[in-house]
């Protein structure tokens, strides 16, 4: 954690999480099915440390890019809360909507479509500036400032159009835009999955120098669990819109006790071809998130599913050691009745 | 006699504006029963390469230069009668995206089946049970009732099993994958190779499996060939690869890829991008990007060197003996990565 800086916009001071989630819930209605909803994300809680980089993982259509939307209020939640640096979010006696963005910014999977086509680059950067009430040549300037920051020369790359860049250079503009703004906490949404490994190797080590730069805050989504594992402090494993684990990342790494993310972990190609994996950890596909299953969600996958598991929705619960080491899993709630209690 | 032969293929793709040289004089073969793992990144010729193999170019812009044997089999001087013949028969492939290859207003029974009936002739009878085979092969649950399916009814995995069985209905000899795992989530992504695995190792087939993703390739590959720029810079045993690669590209591919690397300490990226398609530089089109670079590089295409037997890789500082240690000293400074 680097945030011994002082930012004078801390108002909650050090000990005060930059975000905390409460129970955030966000069901997309399905038209033309009686009534059914997509439940994106479905009761998640959590908070993000000042400074620290919280990685959000798991498979596709578990809610992940829904949560990074609702931390912003891109989408609006359902039901739940978001209390940003002490105030709530949204509310007449908290902060509102706009100037969290002022604060919280976020960049795309999609460099390209993220980005105005019709637009120089450098228009793009000092849009957010510009709108935000600066003149328009401090802004340009900002833009500039930016650009630089990112390894792209600005004037070189300012004058040009996205479809003059490289898939990297494109992502490198949308980090600069982000934080033209000066935001404290950055969500990145899969900002490396379209690159290539070469390119995606500089992007990831430019993030790390911002964030030490900037004194920044970042929630990293991604579903690459090694990329995950060599940005984050904690990780939010997500499964069909539930968060099923939590915790600092050598723990959720050396010793997991999901076994969603066990398996999860157990699906990375292990880069030996004298250590292939011969079978595979789970079956199947993640179900559709329109109908989820009953009581646990990863019932129908778990090797370990019982009767309470078809029934029961588990709760997200500390572990003894560490504390800050939360499950979702009936395994390791003494009351459940699991008959592996205590074994895993 | 190697299943597949490739001699000097070059690829161009000529349009009013540009040429671009998407293959450079490639060639490789493979023996039945083996997997070679094309390893590449976007643009570098290797999906190209795998579509020559079976001449899925668009004839009117391509320009396609060298030889292409398969069985003995000249597939660039065939007939197109055929060469529909060779397609889905004797050679068959996989595609990275089985939402778009799958036709979506036919049921995966009538689609595969038409594939089987347009090969072996039998009737529809026939081929619904040679499909319904073909599905428990390729260890599709409930089999029977996923026949009548349509390809939007099925997850990502399911649709990806139906397109290998569709694959693998007229017993091909040469199976060709163009990242058909990437477009999966990581759980099904690891079913699916060992399946491919399975497959590939009971049916006796011999595979050209393309892929971006080291990890993938470790866990797939008997040999593996990395492609730059429209070459192979490096081809050699998995194992030799991935634990001892001599081409600094290759080096350097491993060490900007994300595996457990100390969290503390930047990445070892390569610095740079790749060239422009339609401009190559001289020489070795590496060189702008490498820690190795010679005065040579620039000059000349370096000739293929073997620093083991099968093992080669195409760069002058191997020729010049420049040990390999040196790549991770030399690597370029934050402000030295600034993107071009």
């Amino acid at each position: 954690m680097s945030a011994l800086v002082h930012d004078p916009r801390d108002r909650g001071g050090l000990q005060q999480p930059m975000l905390i989630a409460r129970d955030l819930r966000k069901h997309f209605p399905v038209k033309g099915s009686g009534g059914k909803s997509v439940q994106a994300v479905d009761g998640v809680s959590f908070t993000v440390g000042k400074g620290e980089t919280l990685g959000v993982v798991g498979e596709s259509g578990c809610g992940k890019s829904t949560l990074a939307r609702l931390m912003l209020h891109l989408v609006k939640p359902d039901a739940g809360e978001l209390v940003f640096d002490g105030d709530p979010v949204g509310v007449a006696t908290g902060i509102a909507v706009d100037a969290l963005r002022r604060q919280v910014q976020m960049v795309f999977q999609d460099s390209y479509s993220s980005l105005n086509p019709r637009m120089p680059v450098r228009d793009s950067v000092a849009f957010g500036p510009f709108v935000q009430g600066k003149r328009k040549d401090e802004a340009r300037g900002i833009a500039r400032d930016m650009l630089g920051k990112v390894g792209l020369d600005p004037g070189l790359f300012g004058p040009r159009y996205p479809h003059e860049l490289s898939g990297g250079q494109k992502q490198r503009v949308n980090i600069a835009r982000a934080l033209a703004t000066g935001p404290r906490m950055v969500i990145l949404d899969e900002p490396v999955s379209a690159l290539d490994k070469s390119i995606e190797a500089q992007v990831l080590n430019l993030l790390r120098a911002l964030k030490r730069q900037f004194n920044l805050t970042y929630v990293f989504i991604s579903h690459d669990l090694n990329v995950v594992q060599y940005l984050s402090d904690r990780v939010l494993v997500m499964y069909l819109g539930r968060a099923v684990e939590i915790g600092p990342i050598e723990v959720i790494f050396g010793r997991p006790r999901h076994p969603y993310t066990r398996a999860l972990l157990a699906s990375r190609p292990s880069m030996n071809p004298a250590q292939r994996i011969e079978e595979p950890p789970i079956t199947g596909d993640p179900p559709n998130p329109i109908d989820p299953p009953s009581g646990c969600r990863f019932h129908t996958r778990c090797p370990f599913a019982e009767k309470v598991c078809e029934t029961t929705d588990p709760a997200l619960g500390a572990l003894q050691d560490p504390h800050s080491h939360m499950v979702a899993c009936h395994i390791h709630d003494p009351l459940s009745g699991h008959s592996r209690y205590g074994s895993a | 006699m190697a299943l597949a032969e490739v001699r000097d293929l070059n690829v161009r793709f000529v349009t009013r504006e540009a040429t671009v040289h998407a293959v450079n004089g490639v060639s490789f073969s493979v023996q039945p029963g083996e997997v070679l793992c094309i390893l590449g990144e976007s643009g570098s010729g290797k999906s190209v390469t795998l579509r020559a193999l079976m001449r899925l170019l668009p004839p009117r812009r391509t320009q396609i230069e060298g030889s292409v044997h398969v069985e003995g089999q000249d597939v660039l001087a065939m007939p197109s009668r055929v060469l529909r013949d060779l397609r889905g028969g004797l050679v068959a492939m996989i595609f990275q995206e089985p939402m778009t290859a799958l036709d979506p207003v036919y049921t995966v029974g009538q689609q595969i089946g038409e594939t089987v009936r347009r090969h072996t002739g039998c009737d529809r009878q026939a081929a619904r049970k040679r499909v319904l085979e073909l599905l428990e092969l390729v260890r599709i649950p409930s089999a029977e009732r996923r026949l009548d399916a349509y390809p939007h009814e099925l997850s990502g995995g399911l649709r990806q099993r139906a397109m290998i069985a569709m694959a693998l209905s007229c017993n091909p000899r040469l199976l060709l994958a163009d990242e058909p795992t990437t477009a999966l989530d990581a759980t099904v992504q690891v079913q699916v190779l060992i399946l491919l695995r399975r497959l590939q190792r009971e049916l006796g087939m011999g595979m050209i499996f393309v892929t971006h993703d080291l990890g993938v390739a470790a866990e797939i590959a008997d040999t593996i060939a990395v492609m730059y720029a429209g070459r192979i810079v490096e081809s050699g045993p998995v194992s030799q690869i991935l634990n001892a690669p001599a081409h600094p590209y290759t080096a350097g591919l491993l060490a900007s890829t994300v595996h457990g690397q100390p969290r503390h300490r930047d990445i070892d990226a390569i610095a740079g991008s790749p060239p422009d398609m339609r401009r190559l530089p001289q020489g070795c089109s590496f060189t702008p990007r490498c820690p190795r670079r010679l005065a040579e590089c620039r000059l000349a295409v370096p000739e293929p060197r073997f620093p083991a037997p099968g093992h080669m890789a195409a760069c002058h500082a191997v020729a010049a003996g420049v040990p390999a240690t040196q790549v991770a000293s030399t690597r370029g400074s934050s402000a030295a990565m600034s993107a071009r």
